[in-house]
């Protein structure tokens, strides 16, 4: 459809009738292709943030090679069952935000509500176990330039006792793999805080029936976003925390 | 060209809605896919712990694109954008590592 079929049908459907539903554009012919362009442009969107997290994995696996030892010792002090408790819950949530998107494409306003409800519990959930965890690193000194010391990977690791303690210069680089830990986990926690924010804006809007009369191009989009989220953990949690187990 | 679509029609779904269903199905499948990873991660297999690993985080990453954020229902341009991205994604990362380890011999 060229531009003009599509102007010359938005001002006979838009203009002259006037029985268009609020939310459709006057520069889209039709809600499907509003709800196509926006769809596109989450996707281009999402493209960009896989270039993202793309290169800290390309980090993570030269460095990973570069100093194994210290990438392998430094992954033995997480914690997996936490690994896997916030892949559970980040799963679940992706699962309530499928049921959210559901709700709001078969016009159901409560259930909408409490889809994204559970879905903002469950990230919450997920950003107090990750904080948890970030607190436990503090404690043990695992936090590159703020409180960091090798000493503890200089010592016998008590549930791995078959492996040999580093020598000091490989536990000072253990400083790498904590660093792209941090960076990793916190920028994919930001994203988290970002998307309970945008959840929270889109839960007081469907509360009053935004979203559930045909408009669920926004409730959609944020659900593609919320899945990208996840992925980038379902990603993360076996690098950092599974693959050097039996290093 | 086709004939333009009138919007005006309440009963006119274009979109494919997913079932409830197919969503529970894959959150299900997702969940146990977990289990397998952590429970694989206590299991010695040398190398191929992170290739297991990641052959299991590659296939839920693919049931979350297709079925949750809906890429098996989407339209083509849906399609060939998510694809294309990927492709981009696998040669820029193929081309670094390739680099990397074409380089500084016997420190790898």
């Amino acid at each position: 459809m060229d531009s003009h079929t599509i102007a010359a049908q938005t001002a006979e459907a838009g203009h002259i009738e006037h029985e268009h539903p609020p939310f459709l554009r006057h520069h889209f012919a039709t809600v499907e292709q509003q709800r196509e362009t926006a769809t596109f442009g989450m996707w281009l969107f999402l493209l960009t943030e896989i270039m993202f997290f793309g290169g800290l994995f390309c980090a993570y696996l030269i460095y990973r090679n570069w100093y194994y030892p210290a990438f392998v010792d430094g992954s033995h002090s997480l914690h997996i069952w936490a690994g896997t408790l916030n892949t559970t819950i980040l799963i679940v949530s992706s699962f309530t935000m499928a049921m959210g998107v559901h709700a709001s494409e078969t016009r159901m306003r409560k259930a909408l509500v409490g889809w994204c409800i559970a879905t903002i519990i469950l990230g919450c959930g997920f950003l107090c176990v990750k904080a948890y965890e970030w607190h436990d690193e503090w404690v043990e000194h695992h936090v590159p330039g703020l409180n960091f010391s090798p000493e503890g990977f200089m010592r016998v690791n008590p549930a791995y006792p078959a492996d040999a303690p580093l020598q000091r210069d490989m536990a000072e680089k253990t400083q790498v793999y904590f660093s792209l830990y941090f960076a990793m986990t916190g920028m994919h926690a930001l994203h988290m805080i970002i998307g309970v924010s945008l959840l929270a804006l889109l839960t007081i809007r469907a509360w009053g029936g935004a979203y559930t009369s045909g408009h669920v191009a926004p409730v959609e989009n944020f659900g593609l976003y919320w899945h990208f989220v996840d992925i980038v953990w379902i990603f993360l949690f076996p690098l950092l925390y599974l693959i050097s187990r039996h290093q | 060209m086709a004939e333009p679509k009138h919007h005006d029609e309440p009963t006119h779904h274009e979109e494919h809605i997913v079932s409830p269903t197919v969503y529970l199905l894959i959150g299900a499948a997702l969940l146990v896919l977990t289990a397998t990873t952590t429970a694989v991660s206590y299991v010695e297999l040398g190398n191929f712990n992170a290739v297991v690993a990641l052959a299991i985080a590659c296939i839920k990453m693919t049931l979350v694109v297709l079925f949750f954020m809906h890429v098996k229902y989407s339209s083509k341009l849906t399609k060939l954008t998510v694809a294309a991205g990927f492709l981009t994604f696998c040669v820029l990362i193929t081309m670094t590592m390739t680099d990397y380890i074409s380089r500084a011999w016997g420190r790898w």
